[in-house]
């Protein structure tokens, strides 16, 4: 049975091409399912769209797999099809199943490690229709981009400002359970900071704006209080977290009235996210024990260098994913032999079954038991090394040489005809 | 054969103190070998305790050096209980280059071997091992502290590899270093009110003066953080300026006798 991948990816095809062949859950289950029942059976099919690839794996034993894979691909386009022909990729077998390991291990994505990959290719592979061959690709990908997780720390590090915001705070603050984040202008960015922090915890207790309207339709519909511009600084010493995104063009936090507040606070932390240029924030803050003040260029440079560590894993992530691919290789090259050793095994049995029949009449019942017993323990322990050694040869270049060997000795290839 | 366990302590401490350095470059394998090192280290001291406890009649670590042993192992008891937490683990740049110089100097000063009790007593034997239990959480607190002071002043030079290597929240290196003083100052409480049964009158010297002065400093430093809310670098640095008194009681109790 061979494996084949067709597909198109963001390294390959502009979005306005992807857009065409995306399709969601339930329809890349159809689609999987479609092909399987055109397959007559001998067909396995797994599609894995996400926003940034979409791709098919095709398992069959009967058939050309990649004509199928690069047929139903095209098909998916429809009428862009010939504008798709020429930056989809097609790959097979041991390389198809590398590609997948390195889908899911995110190593193929347009972040190194991203989290959401994964998640991607379990649903994939849950709604996909694999047969004995996929669902084994499938595991041992899902296996690989576990172990790149957990070995390495591919993954660990944000790759965007407002997640890198609110692992700052995570930094200062022992979980950000219940936390009081206040918003100070209700821009889109200081929105997209303050609901990644929700979701990991923080409560969004105030948004100041300096346009009140503003400010209550958006701590509507975060459940927070909204408050004019002027009342900021009584906002701020409450607060844990304050993220800052006004258009003022001067600092809107600062002051002798603000310092002192905040020096009341004795040493209790506050992390100040400053998304706004001009700054909202007054450097001089961060003299204030407790107080830490990051602004835009901060947090990029923090992004920046989590992007750069995640790069640095991604070596170490290759690594994993390698040795994952080669323990696949061997198990697809084991594959080669299991007819052989089935049917040596086989033979084995009938010898053993037919020896036992014939002194079968001659036993008393009680050692007839112990016979049939023995006989086929010694059969297993008899098979049991040259079954390891044969799977093993079969990783080798010369190994399938070895299965030739017994079928020849044992007199297999006369038995399969007979 | 106590002589003989020294070794495997020692290297282990060593190598873990190395590893722990070298996780600074962010790898995590540095921390697992460091770890792996403590653990390896701490069994190797516990078999030499246990060698020097059954091979003695009485207290065997009343001399400086021996001591200096005990506080070593107790010390490393302390930073276990955390440290097999990765994300205390860094904590070990700080206590295992300590426990490895604790242990050489017990070794130089003949702190590892056999030798026969001073026979002063049980009261003072428990007076020593509250002591030490309390010098050693003292010595855990600071190097919390320090660390709290390390990832506080990463936070406030907005260094952009903060999260590339990650250490423990400010707010929890906060509380368990005030915690671990908690402690320290129950035992070291403990200790004061066993070595006073056996006190007799005009036996006052400058190392019982400088214990109480200790005392007083983490009572207040704990006192304070409760009352007023003393905390973050101001608990940090006063945990950091007991444990530098903690240097100086420690010579003047032991190195002196």
């Amino acid at each position: 049975m061979k494996i084949a991948l067709a597909g198109v990816s963001h390294h390959t095809a502009s979005i306005e091409l992807r857009e065409r062949v995306a399709i969601d859950r339930e329809a890349a289950a159809s689609f999987a399912g479609e092909l399987v029942r055109n397959g007559n059976g001998q067909t396995e099919a797994v599609v894995l769209s996400t926003c940034n690839r979409t791709e098919l794996y095709i398992a069959s034993g009967d058939g050309d797999a990649g004509e199928i894979a690069d047929r139903a691909l095209l098909a998916l386009a429809g009428a862009d099809a010939d504008a798709l022909a020429p930056v989809a990729y097609r790959l097979s077998d041991e390389s198809a199943a590398l590609h997948l390991f390195r889908v899911a291990a995110g190593l193929d994505s347009l972040v190194p490690g991203e989290g959401e990959i994964l998640g991607q290719v379990r649903d994939a592979y849950e709604a996909g229709a694999p047969g004995a061959m996929l669902d084994r690709t499938f595991r041992m990908a899902l296996h690989a981009g576990r172990r790149a997780r957990l070995e390495t720390a591919i993954g660990e590090s944000p790759a965007s400002v407002p997640a890198a915001a609110a692992a700052l705070a995570q930094q200062v603050f022992e979980g950000l359970d219940g936390r009081r984040v206040v918003l100070v202008g209700a821009g889109r960015t200081s929105e997209l900071t303050a609901r990644n922090l929700r979701s990991r915890g923080a409560t969004v207790t105030v948004v100041v704006n300096r346009t009140l309207e503003h400010a209550e339709r958006l701590a509507a519909e975060l459940g927070a209080r909204a408050l004019p511009l002027g009342d900021v600084a009584e906002a701020v010493t409450q607060a844990d977290v304050v993220v800052s995104s006004t258009s003022a063009p001067g600092f809107v936090l600062t002051g002798d009235r603000l310092v002192s507040a905040l020096r009341s606070r004795r040493g209790r932390p506050v992390l100040f996210v400053d998304l706004a240029v001009p700054r909202d924030v007054d450097p001089a803050l961060a003299s204030v024990d407790g107080c830490f003040v990051y602004d835009v260029d901060d947090l990029e440079a923090v992004v920046s260098a989590s992007l750069e560590g995640r790069r640095a894993e991604a070596v170490h992530a290759e690594r994993i994913v390698a040795a994952e691919a080669e323990r696949f290789r061997a198990w697809q090259a084991s594959l080669a032999v299991v007819p052989a050793i089935a049917s040596l095994r086989a033979l084995a049995e009938e010898i053993r079954s037919s020896e036992l029949a014939r002194v079968e009449g001659k036993l008393p019942e009680s050692e007839r038991a112990v016979v049939d017993t023995v006989t086929a323990q010694i059969v297993n322990k008899l098979l049991h090394l040259p079954t390891i050694r044969m799977k093993e040869a079969a990783v080798t270049p010369d190994g399938l040489v070895y299965a030739d060997v017994v079928r020849y000795l044992f007199g297999l290839a006369e038995e399969d005809e007979a | 054969m106590a002589e003989l366990l020294v070794w495997p302590a020692l290297l282990a401490y060593g190598e873990a103190a190395f590893a722990y350095a070298g996780g600074l470059r962010g790898a995590g394998r540095y921390g697992r070998l460091g770890i792996w090192g403590v653990r390896i280290g701490w069994l190797a001291q516990t078999a030499l305790l246990a060698v020097q406890a059954t091979s003695s009649d009485g207290f065997p670590w009343g001399t400086w050096a021996g001591a200096l042993n005990l506080l070593c192992w107790l010390v490393v008891t302390g930073y276990l209980a955390w440290g097999s937490n990765p994300r205390y683990r860094l904590l070990g740049i700080g206590v295992m280059p300590v426990a490895a110089a604790l242990l050489v100097l017990a070794w130089m000063g003949g702190g590892t071997g056999v030798h026969n009790a001073n026979g002063a007593g049980w009261a003072l034997d428990v007076h020593v091992g509250l002591m030490l239990a309390a010098f050693a959480s003292f010595t855990v607190a600071a190097a919390v502290a320090l660390l709290y002071l390390f990832q506080e002043r990463r936070l406030k030079r907005r260094d952009a590899r903060l999260l590339r290597l990650r250490l423990p929240p400010l707010e929890a290196l906060d509380r368990l270093a005030a915690r671990v003083a908690l402690v320290g100052l129950a035992l070291l409480s403990a200790g004061i009110v066993v070595g006073l049964t056996r006190l007799e009158a005009g036996e006052i010297d400058v190392a019982m003066t400088v214990t109480v002065v200790l005392w007083a400093l983490y009572a207040a430093a704990l006192v304070l953080r409760r009352e007023i809310g003393l905390q973050g670098r101001r608990l940090a640095w006063s945990l950091v300026a007991g444990f530098t008194l903690v240097g100086v009681v420690l010579p003047l109790t032991h190195f002196a006798s």
